[in-house]
């Protein structure tokens, strides 16, 4: 069979195709996207031997039925703890395993995250814009978002004995954000960088793909002012003139004129995404020489998680979480 | 300009340059001088870089470099004299200020005391500036809107507004390149394309080109529009 068709039966808000990211674009206005826990895409991707940019399908807490109508395709599972079934049976929530003609395959919110990725083993076909398959969330233009009814057709597609994959320690929730100082810290009354030091703060329900407001200590400007905008990054926390936090993710915008009091390093971001509304989040200041030994010690870790998957060891990760510490 | 240029580090991955806290000409000079400067001679492991109004984000590979080698590249092509800045590329912008395609341009004459025709005058008379892009893919920021029809903008953003729409608030001026909503003076429409994702060069300015308008008739609208 040269391809395996699949129809989506029924798909939540925020359920897109996602591949590494359209990069080198910000310039003229257009995010990266890409998947909101990266680890998790790579991981995914690499389970089914695909490359580790390859498009897939992100799932959102709103969830994703999908029934196989022709041909069969292994998948994998990772991000998150969803519970996944197929033809009501329930799995394991990091998992290869093979989809064929007449299944249905279900992923829905389990125990704990907010993101998963679907990734298949062979091609999923999506529309690419501007070199990438990964959904622009502001315009829908990319891959797309996935709606119940559409077809997903997977070329070329592959075969592969059922597996877990490892969950990395540091793949779960992260309650502590690693971020530095600014850029604009110095738009803020000193009392706004104590309080972002030592409160704590609640994911609000005001989360998407462009980021997720925080409620927590007021972080107070020291000022009335406007400034002209500024280029952002995913993990930077901007407050607007209420004092109100929001950290921008994947979707974010390129430039914003709310001034940002700290960045979250990239290490932290694929666990804190996977956090939930109402849980609670603290903000750990470092230097920026700890934020690039914290990406480099991320960087290691990953290799060595990949090693172990492309080994075909299937043992949970116990991968101590060292490497979270500046 | 005391203090600056600031090179501040941001996360494990960024250096934001910044040449002032307030818009100003000469700053946005120095970043477009910068931007120039590290296309022609990047630093080590730089992966991006994304030029505003008075400041510009280096991203890097914290794999590959950190903050003091980058920064130490762009201190060296900061102290170094700027090369003259090439002759901007000016754009030509076909625009039709006709009818339903400039719902607000009777609002802007009543608000500015001028008639329709002297609005579009007055818009067709400014020499713009791309001083940056953002909000959204194409979004180009223009610069030069002629004081007499600068307004602040509306009050709360009206949705589904066409691609296309040439719109303005305050001194800035924006051709969209998606249906998207806006709480600025819609007072035209034009069907020259700004993004084309399938060209070799999507989109049609860089930041720092001038741009001028052109006024077109209904008819080489809807001839271009197709």
């Amino acid at each position: 069979m040269a391809e395996a068709v699949l129809r989506v039966q029924a798909a939540g808000p925020h359920v897109t195709v996602q591949d590494g990211g359209r990069m080198g674009w910000q310039r003229f206005g257009v995010t990266e996207s890409g998947p909101m826990d990266r680890v998790a895409a790579l991981l995914a991707n690499l389970a089914v031997r695909n490359r580790g940019d390859a498009p897939l399908i992100e799932v959102s807490l709103g969830g994703l039925t999908l029934d196989c109508e022709a041909g069969a395709v292994s998948i994998a599972i990772a991000g998150g703890g969803f519970i996944v079934t197929l033809d009501g049976a329930r799995l394991g929530s990091w998992q290869v395993l093979t989809l064929r003609a007449g299944q249905r395959l279900t992923i829905r919110p389990g125990p704990w995250g907010s993101w998963t990725c679907l990734a298949f083993a062979g091609t999923l076909e999506a529309p690419e814009w501007l070199g990438s398959r990964a959904t622009h969330g502001l315009s829908g233009l990319g891959g797309g978002r996935i709606v119940p009814g559409r077809v997903l057709r997977i070329g070329t597609p592959r075969m592969l004995p059922d597996r877990a994959i490892p969950c990395p320690v540091w793949a779960r929730p992260r309650r502590i954000l690693h971020a530095t100082l600014g850029p604009q810290d110095r738009h803020f009354a000193p009392e706004a960088i104590d309080a972002l030091r030592e409160g704590t703060f609640r994911l609000t329900s005001a989360y998407d793909r462009m980021g997720v407001r925080l409620s927590g200590p007021a972080l107070p400007l020291a000022g009335a002012l406007s400034i002209p905008s500024e280029p952002v990054l995913r993990g930077s926390v901007q407050v607007a003139g209420d004092g109100v936090a929001t950290v921008l993710l994947a979707d974010h915008q390129t430039t914003g004129g709310y001034p940002k009091i700290a960045t979250v390093v990239s290490p932290d971001l694929d666990g804190f995404v996977q956090c939930r509304s109402g849980q609670v989040v603290r903000f750990d200041l470092i230097a920026p020489e700890a934020a690039v030994a914290m990406a480099r010690r991320r960087a290691q870790a990953l290799a060595g998680v990949v090693a172990r998957l492309r080994q075909g060891q299937t043992d949970p990760a116990q991968t101590g979480d060292d490497d979270h510490r500046p | 300009m005391t203090g600056f240029p600031r090179l501040i580090p941001v996360a494990d991955r960024a250096i934001l340059v910044e040449f002032a806290t307030v818009l100003d000409d000469a700053a946005h000079a120095a970043v477009l001088g910068l931007d120039r400067a590290l296309q022609a001679d990047p630093a080590p492991g730089q992966r991006e870089l994304i030029p505003a109004y008075v400041s510009l984000l280096i991203g890097f590979d914290p794999l590959v470099t950190d903050h003091a080698a980058v920064r130490a590249h762009a201190e060296r092509l900061l102290a170094r004299p700027a090369d003259p800045a090439p002759q901007a590329a000016l754009r030509q912008v076909q625009v039709c200020y006709d009818g339903d395609l400039a719902p607000d341009l009777p609002e802007v004459a009543a608000r500015t005391g001028l008639t329709p025709e002297q609005v579009i005058a007055a818009h067709l008379s400014g020499d713009y500036r791309v001083y940056m892009y953002g909000f959204a893919p194409g979004y180009a920021y223009l610069g030069g809107v002629p004081p007499a029809i600068r307004l602040d903008r509306k009050p709360s953003p009206l949705r589904d507004i066409p691609a296309g729409s040439v719109i303005i608030a305050g001194p800035q001026c924006i051709v969209t390149t998606l249906t998207m909503p806006t709480g600025w003076w819609i007072i035209g429409r034009s069907p020259t394309p700004i993004l084309d994702a399938g060209a070799a060069r999507p989109f049609l300015f860089d930041v720092g080109d001038r741009v001028q308008f052109r006024r077109i008739d209904r008819a080489a609208w809807q001839a271009a529009h197709g």
